[in-house]
């Protein structure tokens, strides 16, 4: 039982963070349009969390929610991957993290869809449709940086050598997958080919075997998290319970 | 009135009234939100579906929703609300495209060519909501809700909304 409430989390707390990530740009994206995109797929990154949630709160019971789940737990008790916490940087760094992770999410769900548990299957069917067009999106702006001009290129090649140690972690699986016969290494093949293929096409070369960063997805996360769960929480921890 | 015999039916037709709070043109049933409505012992049952998971409006939907049928004489009123099978736009309904239209946002069309992984595709040939041209381009493939794109006319020049492909 504490497997699949811990998995569901993990589906949940990737999709909340990326969300509150994406969230910050509102107001401040680098063209109207784009702007609303991002703000767009923060959008949906949140509903799929409190699709999650939802369900994770009625596997525990004993009266949590999707709110106390997502406002009153600490950072350690977050199983989010640590790609997703990682700052915003500049456009280059919020695109490439987004290609990573929709590319990530995409075949996730797809496998998601032959899951037993029919909740989490319905939640990943659902989400597909919106992560097939976060992934689009996302991987024509990787292309259009790093084939684009020396600047975009320059910062999309920054963004990368800031980002990829955390993409090992996704495909390394945590107790919980393990316990539930989730085989998330088996995601590897797809998604390296997806990255290889825009790659390519952005000019840009796979970087070889380097350290991998690990821990986020059993509670070990970098210093970002617990800023960003300040933020998010604010509200929740200084006036509990209230609503509007 | 004995609330057990109203037809399933009169109910539907109760829940027509119903808009949707971000695109008041439309009613809920002709967007394709609820998706069934039964009996279930004494108590009523609404099923309703997000037109994508994050739709800030299905609480807003559900309190609406309430609101009618208790007004109607249903105390005991159940809402569910169901992801699976996801929603689409071919659930929207022929009266209802032709009321968005007349609203300003251009319907989704029949057969929806661009609902692929291709990158850098076409832009859907969209009809302007407004003149009815066909020179019309695509300025964001987000728009001002996420189930919508954002598009140009090309002669009437006149920015609009288009139901995206889902």
């Amino acid at each position: 039982m504490s497997s699949i409430i811990n998995y569901t989390l993990h589906l949940a707390d990737n999709a909340l963070i990326l969300g509150q990530r994406n969230s910050e740009w509102c107001g401040h994206g680098p063209v109207l349009e784009q702007d609303i995109a991002i703000t767009n797929i923060s959008l949906d990154l949140i509903g799929q969390a409190r699709s999650f949630y939802q369900y994770a709160a009625a596997l525990i019971g004993d009266g949590a929610t999707e709110d106390s789940l997502a406002y009153l737990r600490t950072e350690r008790e977050f199983n989010n991957c640590l790609l997703v916490e990682q700052p915003n940087g500049d456009w280059a760094q919020t695109l490439l993290r987004q290609f990573f992770f929709s590319s990530y999410q995409f075949y996730l769900y797809r496998y998601l869809l032959n899951h037993p548990d029919t909740r989490i299957a319905a939640i990943a069917e659902k989400s597909l449709k919106e992560v097939s067009y976060h992934l689009r999106w996302s991987s024509e702006w990787v292309i259009r940086l790093g084939d684009g001009t020396d600047e975009s290129h320059r910062r999309l090649k920054a963004a990368l050598d800031e980002l990829w140690s955390y993409t090992g972690e996704l495909f390394l699986p945590a107790g919980y997958e393990k316990d539930l016969g989730i085989d998330v290494a088996s995601l590897e093949v797809d998604w390296s080919k997806k990255v290889k293929d825009i790659f390519d096409e952005a000019n840009l070369a796979v970087p070889g075997n380097v350290f991998m960063q690990t821990g986020g997805k059993s509670g070990m996360h970098s210093e970002h998290l617990g800023h960003l769960l300040t933020e998010l929480q604010y509200m929740q921890r200084t006036f509990p319970g209230c609503e509007w | 009135m004995n609330i057990v015999s109203t037809d399933i039916k009169t109910i539907w037709s109760y829940l027509e009234t119903i808009k949707d709070p971000e695109i008041p043109a439309l009613s809920i049933v002709d967007l394709g939100i609820v998706r069934d409505i039964h009996f279930q012992d004494d108590q009523l049952e609404v099923i309703i579906t997000p037109t994508y998971t994050g739709c800030p409006a299905m609480d807003m939907i559900a309190a609406s929703i309430r609101a009618e049928l208790s007004a109607k004489g249903f105390s005991t009123i159940k809402i569910t609300h169901s992801i699976s099978p996801a929603w689409t736009t071919d659930w929207m309904s022929e009266k209802g495209k032709q009321q968005l239209k007349e609203y300003g946002i251009a319907p989704p069309n029949p057969k929806q060519q661009v609902c692929n992984d291709k990158l850098f595709a076409p832009d859907e040939a969209v009809q302007c909501p407004h003149c009815e041209s066909w020179h019309t381009h695509r300025i964001s493939e987000f728009g001002s809700t996420a189930c919508k794109a954002l598009y140009q006319c090309d002669d009437c020049q006149e920015p609009f909304d288009y139901f995206k492909c889902h």
